[in-house]
């Protein structure tokens, strides 16, 4: 399996990274290598086999509806670059 | 050309727990900004979500209400994105295994009973907001709603008129609120609804091209964006358009959908199973335990009021759209001993309709149940009018007093003594000889003149029925 340019620059743009442009080419034989590592896997029949969510064999533990979070709010905005009245403040977005 | 219109709708209602989906920060609306946002909605790194036990129950209590097959087995999944309100750049969604699969909802339209479809129920964790008002040309970012647990409720394209989206999205909603898992509040997006709207040429099998409709926060806007979506996918076909699949914004303002500015790409959420979530188990014992604390449901009770009060279809229907509306009815019922479509039309007719004017809902009635059922119950006996009834109603609105306690103090008791009504009516014809002699030579209509006469005497307090046969008696003589 081989990623086009294009494939990397979609990628790249989809989880938000910067990649330089002379990078590209290596990234794609990079990515892949490690695609056609994992494409061997496909030789094994897994029709009958149920997709595994988690690799743990174990179920979800519940919690009860009880609220025990306090109010933080000025801890955590402590670490934040911009706040007004509350607020985190971040470049402007419009949909 | 014939159009058949194809819709479907996706609600999201927020599930009323008091902590979040997978934090137990509260969700408590309206709250000072970030004040209910902990580590976990902050998506801080090292934390990890615990799934909310109440927010399965009560999706799985919904599933058990749309006769929909509860997943024993379920998983949760990322959906990745990037907006500022979602600090993880992904929400905890569920994608191949939701917790709901296939149910169905009966609606009523025009008389008519039909089905629609709900392919699948979900739970998923809510964003934040983002407030685009004046901060200094930034945005600012409230996560108090991020976390908050949702149950996305997916339909069927089964809906073909504005007006069944419409019955579909009132019958979901009534049933939410019965099942108390979602307080059903449109205005603060307690419950909110995106409709997929399309158009096709009558007889035609495939659907045409859909166009999503977002910001539907009541149902008048609902109906009233669909009608304007419908009405321009046509004219755009028939002009030698074509409809293109995107999403849209409805404008309540100018009453029109606009284009929301179209995504260079399409949305690649790139779904995958949470890590950091073991699948989700529901065990037959619980799904069991969940079933018998389940309250009737808005189809049985309406079933049931037309067996137990003899109510028809329709005052059954109206009564029970609401729990709060359909307890309010029997507590009326139980106190006032009367007929219960007596009742019924009381609740229905002058309270409903004081109600609707003074934008209050039957919870929030000045009137409260017992002291209607002290009205209907002098009318029932005949203490009072049914007109007179009406000015009672007005001052039981008004003040704090009891039916017996106006009808008392403003003199409204009902003349039902034949010899005063009978003196009041010799004294009125003794005073209109020359009408008296018009009626007798034929003019009939000035019946209705003796009896205004008759209830302006009494002020009004003739019990109506006595007052007519005496009158007409006594005319004839």
């Amino acid at each position: 399996m081989s990623l086009s340019t294009k494939e990397v620059n979609k990628i790249a743009w989809l989880g938000r990274i910067a990649i330089d442009d002379d990078k590209i080419e290596a990234y794609a034989r990079d990515l892949s290598g490690i695609l056609d590592f994992v494409e061997q896997m496909s030789v094994l029949d897994t029709s009958t086999v149920t997709p595994m969510a988690h690799p743990m064999d174990q179920t979800q533990r519940l919690r009860p509806d009880h609220v025990t979070e306090e109010n933080q709010r000025g801890l955590f905005q402590a670490n934040a670059p911009l706040v007004d009245a509350g607020l985190y403040l971040v470049p402007k977005v419009i949909e | 050309m014939q159009w058949e219109t194809v819709i479907g709708l996706e609600v999201h209602a927020q599930l009323a727990t008091r902590s979040k989906i997978f934090s137990a920060a509260a969700t408590a609306y309206g709250a000072e900004p970030n004040t209910q946002a902990c580590t976990i909605d902050l998506g801080m790194p090292g934390v990890l979500p615990v799934l909310n036990a109440e927010a399965v129950r009560m999706a799985v209590k919904f599933g058990l209400a749309i006769n929909a097959r509860v997943a024993s087995r379920s998983v949760f999944a990322r959906k990745n994105y990037f907006y500022p309100d979602l600090p993880k750049g992904y929400q905890i969604s569920q994608y191949d295994l939701p917790v709901v699969g296939k149910g169905k909802l009966n609606i009523l339209v025009d008389g008519e009973v039909k089905t629609v479809g709900v392919t699948r129920a979900h739970l998923e964790e809510d964003a934040g907001k983002s407030l685009h008002e004046d901060f200094h040309g930034l945005t600012g970012i409230d996560l108090n709603r991020a976390g908050t647990p949702l149950l996305e409720i997916v339909s069927e394209p089964d809906m073909r008129s504005a007006k069944e989206a419409v019955a579909y999205l009132k019958k979901l909603h009534a049933l939410v609120r019965y099942l108390e898992i979602c307080d059903g509040n449109m205005q603060e997006g307690s419950f909110r609804c995106d409709a997929n709207v399309s158009v096709r040429p009558k007889g035609q099998q495939e659907f045409g091209t859909r166009a999503e409709i977002k910001n539907l926060n009541s149902f008048r806007f609902v109906e009233k964006a669909i009608n304007f979506e419908v009405e321009r996918q046509i004219e755009l076909i028939e002009n030698g358009g074509k409809v293109v699949q995107e999403t849209r914004l409805y404008d309540s303002v100018k009453d029109e959908t606009r284009s929301m500015r179209s995504k260079e790409e399409a949305n690649d959420y790139r779904y995958f199973p949470d890590p950091d979530l073991l699948p989700l188990e529901i065990t037959a014992d619980f799904i069991a335990e969940v079933h018998t604390s389940l309250p009737e449901l808005p189809d049985a009770k309406r079933d049931r009021f037309k067996t137990h009060y003899g109510l028809g279809d329709y005052d059954a229907t109206v009564l029970t759209a609401t729990r709060e509306l359909a307890d309010y009815f029997e507590a009326v019922v139980a106190e006032a001993g009367a007929d219960a479509k007596l009742s019924a039309n009381w609740v229905m007719g002058d309270l409903s309709g004081a109600l609707n004017k003074a934008g209050l809902e039957i919870e929030q009635s000045p009137v409260e149940a017992s002291r209607l059922a002290g009205l209907v119950r002098r009318i029932n006996d005949e203490t009072i009018s049914g007109k007179i009834a009406k000015q009672v109603f007005e001052a039981l609105w008004e003040s704090k007093d009891s039916a017996d306690d106006i009808i008392e103090k403003q003199g409204l008791k009902q003349i039902t003594d034949t010899g005063a009504i009978e003196s009041i009516i010799d004294q009125i014809i003794a005073n209109n000889p020359e009408q008296l002699a018009q009626y007798r030579s034929g003019k009939d209509k000035l019946f209705g003149f003796f009896v205004g006469q008759a209830m302006k005497a009494t002020q009004g307090k003739a019990n109506p029925q006595q007052l007519n046969d005496l009158l007409k008696a006594k005319l004839q003589a």
